[in-house]
């Protein structure tokens, strides 16, 4: 008999505690409800596979899932190469993917392995911060045969997806708005010893009255998840502040990157301004 | 929280724009210093205690990077992005680089050791952007400091290229190297 029922009731937090407890073995999928909040803009339906109490495979409906997709996500191959190596192989199993990539020299058997797990790994995770959905589980229903799977034993999933969970809740209480630009601090002399991740740095890099948060990190490609760790990162070492008065409508619709093709006016503008300090 | 629509006359609603250069060059050779004369918020100075063979040099380095800010107008505002020195921190580089106008390559007139490394950092950047650039030969108040024309030489840099006279810690000798670079800048421009 399938299990039905809302994640507002049934956390996936007891979904897969039970999963695990139970070994159980089948599909669950979930869809998310307008309303809820998904960090990296997901509103398709999910499925992950289990074997035994053990993840082994995770999908959003309608995105493709071969082996070649998954670790473009991941970042494990280049679109390029990916498209390179399903143009040699008619028959599409993962099996059959993984074997041409590893005789191509593109990767190792255990890069692929990692790359699948990661991916795996960031679909469950982005699932618990869902906080509303109807879920269902299918017993013994498994994953296409020609996917590849990956078992992943669910402890340590429930552990980091809590705190992924408590981190996205306390994200969003700290910036409830994406939609927001963010400005230098004006005092940031008192900032000692702090070192910044790479994508911290491009998101200063980023900092202008004109960007929003939400298109420095669909620039940058970054989800909501983390463009908003990142932004929260900032403001917590005292560098960033946010605007407060958000837009109506952003003065330039896509994010304006920063520009090099600056008018005669504009520079003499500048050099005046240099001039007179 | 509550949103108010802001809706305003097409003639107070000019964005706000900003631009950026870049102030870099190797380590200890006046960066922070440069910024610091000129930015009217303190600059961030990311900086920490450095390992024992370049304390001789000085105690602090930064590590992250250091930014200015200068007000142009109501509108207007320009960013001075410093590197840090270290080369450990040179994925920042080309991240760094990304829009700017313009950049300084500050090298230090007193220690011709480290003239290898800052044309090696100018052509890193070269590389990245083809924005104008200028050289400044900083320190000029040293009695030890090399001339600009032969810091020129020395760089094996074309005679087109511009290697200024510079003293990080005084505005005037930091507006000059601005004015220089931004006049270039100039040149390219065709409205
Ligand atoms: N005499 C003299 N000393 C200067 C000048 N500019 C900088 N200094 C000194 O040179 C040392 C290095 O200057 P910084 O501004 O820290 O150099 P930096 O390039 O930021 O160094 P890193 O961030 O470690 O790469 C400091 O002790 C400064 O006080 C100058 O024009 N003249
Ligand atoms: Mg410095």
């Amino acid at each position: 008999m399938a299990l039905k029922g809302n994640l507002r009731d049934f956390s996936l937090h007891q979904l897969l505690n039970l999963i695990n407890l139970a070994h159980k073995t089948g599909a669950l999928t979930v869809k998310p409800e307008k309303a809820a909040n998904s960090s990296n803009g997901h509103s398709a339906p999910a499925a992950l596979f289990f074997r035994e109490g053990r993840l082994i495979h995770a999908f959003y409906e309608g995105k493709p899932a071969r082996l070649t997709d998954v670790l473009v996500q991941v970042g494990r191959l280049t679109p390029e190469q990916a498209q390179a190596v399903r143009q040699r192989s008619r028959i599409d199993t993962d099996k059959e993917l993984g074997l041409l990539l590893i005789h191509n020299g593109f990767l190792s058997q255990n890069d692929i392995i990692q790359g699948v797990r990661g991916y795996l790994l960031e679909t469950v995770y982005h699932l618990f911060t869902w906080s509303a959905g109807d879920f269902r589980f299918e017993p013994n229903e498994l994953p296409p045969e020609e996917r590849i799977t990956v078992p992943l034993s669910l402890e340590n999933v429930i552990l980091e997806g809590n705190r992924r969970q408590q981190e996205w809740e306390r994200l969003l209480d700290e910036i409830p708005d994406l939609d927001v630009s963010l400005r230098f601090a004006e005092r940031p002399s008192h900032i000692r010893n702090i070192s910044l991740t790479r994508e911290e740095w491009q998101v200063i890099s980023f900092i202008n009255a004109r960007n929003t948060i939400r298109q420095i990190g669909e620039y940058l490609m970054l989800d909501e998840f983390q463009i908003r760790r990142v932004t929260h990162g900032l403001k917590q070492n005292g560098l960033i502040e946010l605007m407060q008065s958000p837009r109506a409508e952003p003065a330039i619709p896509k994010a304006p990157l920063p520009g090099v093709k600056l008018s005669r006016g504009v520079l003499l503008r500048i050099i005046d301004g240099i001039r007179r300090r | 929280m509550e949103y108010v629509a802001v809706r305003c006359a097409a003639k107070d609603c000019k964005a706000m724009q900003t631009v950026k250069m870049v102030v870099t060059g190797p380590f200890a050779a006046g960066k922070t210093e440069f910024i610091g004369s000129i930015s009217e918020i303190a600059v961030v100075r990311t900086e920490r205690k450095i390992s024992d063979e370049t304390r001789a040099v000085k105690a602090q380095t930064t590590v992250a990077m250091d930014f200015g800010r200068i007000t142009i107008d109501q509108d207007l505002v320009l960013y001075l992005f410093g590197t840090p020195g270290q080369r450990r921190f040179d994925f920042m580089w080309e991240i760094l680089s990304e829009g700017m106008l313009g950049f300084v390559v500050m090298v230090d007139a007193v220690r011709p050791e480290t003239f290898r490394e800052a044309r090696s950092i100018l052509d890193t950047f070269r590389k990245y952007s083809e924005t104008p650039f200028v050289v400044a030969a900083n320190k000029q108040d040293h009695p030890d400091a090399w001339s600009p024309e032969d810091m020129k030489i020395a760089l094996g840099l074309d005679d087109g290229i511009k290697v200024l006279p510079c003293i990080a810690s005084q505005k005037e000798s930091v507006k000059y190297v601005l004015l220089e670079l931004l006049y270039s800048i100039l040149e390219r421009v065709q409205d």
